[in-house]
Formats: C-alpha cells, structure tokens, sequence
C-alpha cells in the first residue's frame, strides 16, 4: 500500500462541501522522498523505504550514514517500508506528497497512542467496576475475581489485570479525507487520529 | 496551531456586521428539506460567544410561544445568508446565561444609547 510519513498537527474544525462542520485532524504529510526501492528478484517483495524531513549530515547517526550513503540519498530523520502491491513504478529519489490523495478517500492512519501511565481494569479494559453502595467494602474499582481455586491452581494467561496503557501501535482504518491542502501540504482526515501533537504517524491509501 | 488557522482561513466570513452579546440580532439561515431550500430567520438575544477562528459560534436565545429556545450558530458556517442587528444591548456580563432562570421585567435587557 503506499502512503506517507506525517507529523500530527493537531485537531480543528472545518465546513465541508454541504455547509456542515465537521471535527478533523490536520495532519503534515510528506513531502517525502523515496530513499530505495526493494523488488521481487532481488527481495523477494516489493516495497519502498520513504524519508521524511531531511537534516544536516551532522544530525546522522555513523550507522545510519552508511545506510544513505549506500542509497545515495540526502540524510532523513525519519525512515518507513511501506510494501507495495501496486503503482510498482515508483523510482528511487521520487517525491511523494499529498497530492496523492483526494478529498472523500478512506485512508488508514497508523500512529502511536497516548500514554496513558499505569491504569487499573475500569479505564484500561472497560470493567465496570462495583456498586459505590449496597455495602460494598473497600472494592469500588478492582477486577473482582481472578480464576478458580484448586484447578487450576493458577491465573490463566493473558488475564486482563493493572497495568501500563498506552504508547502502543494503533491503527485507524476508514477515515474520510476531508481537505487536501496542497500549498502547505496538509491533509485534513474526519475524526481522531491516534498520538500527541507533533507525533509521527503513517497515511496509506487503502486499497 | 497557526498552520490550523492559516490552512483555515479561506473558510472565514468577513461580511458578517459587528454584535456583542446582549444585541438583539436576526440570523437569516438556510434550511435544507430533502431537495428543497428555504431562508428561515432566528430573532432573539446573544447570550454567548465563544470559540475562535473557524470554531467561533454564538448561541442566540428567543422566547418562542412561551417556551424559550435556544441555538447555537457557527460563526463562519455558510448557511448563514445573513445576520442583522436589530438592536444593541447595554450588559455587564460576557454570558448572559443568568436570562434562564429570570423572567418577565428582570429578564430585559437595556438598551444602548448611541450618541
């Protein structure tokens, strides 16, 4: 699927085509540059490696050096595979930019969520707790029981418990384009889109 | 955030004429019935005004029958053909939301003298 690298902006509102506002997400996408290209003979799949927001050669790592070195390519802060099943005629060193999509397309976002710390059940798996009267004793918000006695003599895996939640891969399918801003190369998408400002997230196209 | 309002601001209306709350306004507004359109005006008080930029709405409040009724407009929304100020109010708040538990004579609002 291709796509882009962008950066999340931040949310906003804007009046679509019927006259109705609608709640969106602006997002910076690309410009981003092919860095190389990976083909069936001599990978075994197809796929490109995009750049995003190039910087100084000082800025590079000594690894990553020989990485664009090897490629030729102008220095990136950040680098994304994205396979490709078709438009297999993208060139190394192409640019890519929001232009490749169009106002009312289903795309798919994914980003890195929230962190959301260290949670118990009822915020992080939906539980819904116990009642706040009738007697209840010191257990408004616990996971109730966890297992059997005896047999099996353990907490099965994989048992929804406390823990951290949060600063995890998520992906969002089916968000409506809602305005392409080619000027400033912004892409506009209905609803929210998984990080915090300024967090790095990948637009594919779906198909 | 100003990349939001700078990619936003082609959306903004500039012809709209200048109210505070406590004015006495008329929205003209589009109504959209299955394929039919139609120009409904909205006669009542601006109680409020919040929000900037795109997001900037006003909720103007009439007595309609003896039931009072309230809308919220966006500011720059597209449907507003029209908005006219019918009289100017004299306030000393920014929320005039204490004209929901008044009535008769206390919920007046005064009006502005211009000289």
């Amino acid at each position: 699927m291709v796509g882009l690298i962008g950066k999340k902006i931040g949310m906003s509102q804007v009046f679509d085509k019927h006259g109705n506002l609608v709640p969106v997400t602006v997002i910076q996408a690309g410009p981003c540059w092919v860095v190389f290209r990976k083909t069936v003979a001599r990978d075994g799949y197809d796929a490109m490696q995009l750049g995003f927001e190039k910087i100084e050669e000082k800025r590079v790592n000594k690894p990553m050096l020989g990485h664009f070195k090897k490629h030729k390519s102008p220095y990136y802060r950040y680098l994304k595979e994205f396979r490709l099943t078709i438009y297999k005629d993208i060139q190394e060193d192409e640019e890519l930019n929001v232009t490749m999509f169009q106002e009312d397309e289903l795309i798919k976002i994914t980003g890195t969520s929230k962190g959301k710390g260290f949670q118990g059940v009822m915020r992080r798996h939906g539980f819904h707790g116990f009642k706040a009267t009738h007697g209840v004793h010191e257990s408004y918000r616990g996971p109730g029981s966890i297992g059997q006695c005896a047999t099996p003599s353990r907490v099965f895996k994989g048992k929804k418990l406390p823990g951290h939640m949060g600063v995890a891969k998520v992906s969002i399918k089916n968000l409506k384009v809602i305005r392409v801003d080619q000027e400033r190369g912004l892409l506009m998408v209905k609803g929210a889109v998984p990080g915090h400002r300024n967090s790095i997230v990948y637009i594919r196209k779906e198909l | 955030m100003n990349i939001i309002h700078e990619a936003t601001a082609d959306q903004l209306q500039t012809e709209h004429p200048e109210f505070r709350v406590g004015d006495t306004i008329k929205v003209h507004y589009l109504i959209k019935e299955g394929a039919k359109e139609r120009i409904q005006v909205f006669q009542g008080i601006v109680i409020q005004r919040r929000g900037e930029k795109i997001s900037h709405t006003f909720t103007v409040r009439k007595i309609s029958g003896g039931i009072a009724v309230e809308r919220i407009f966006p500011f720059h929304s597209p449907h507003i053909s029209k908005i006219e100020v019918v009289r100017m109010g004299r306030v000393r708040r920014a929320k005039l939301f204490y004209l929901r538990r008044v009535k008769g004579k206390a919920a007046r609002v005064k009006e502005k003298k211009r000289y």
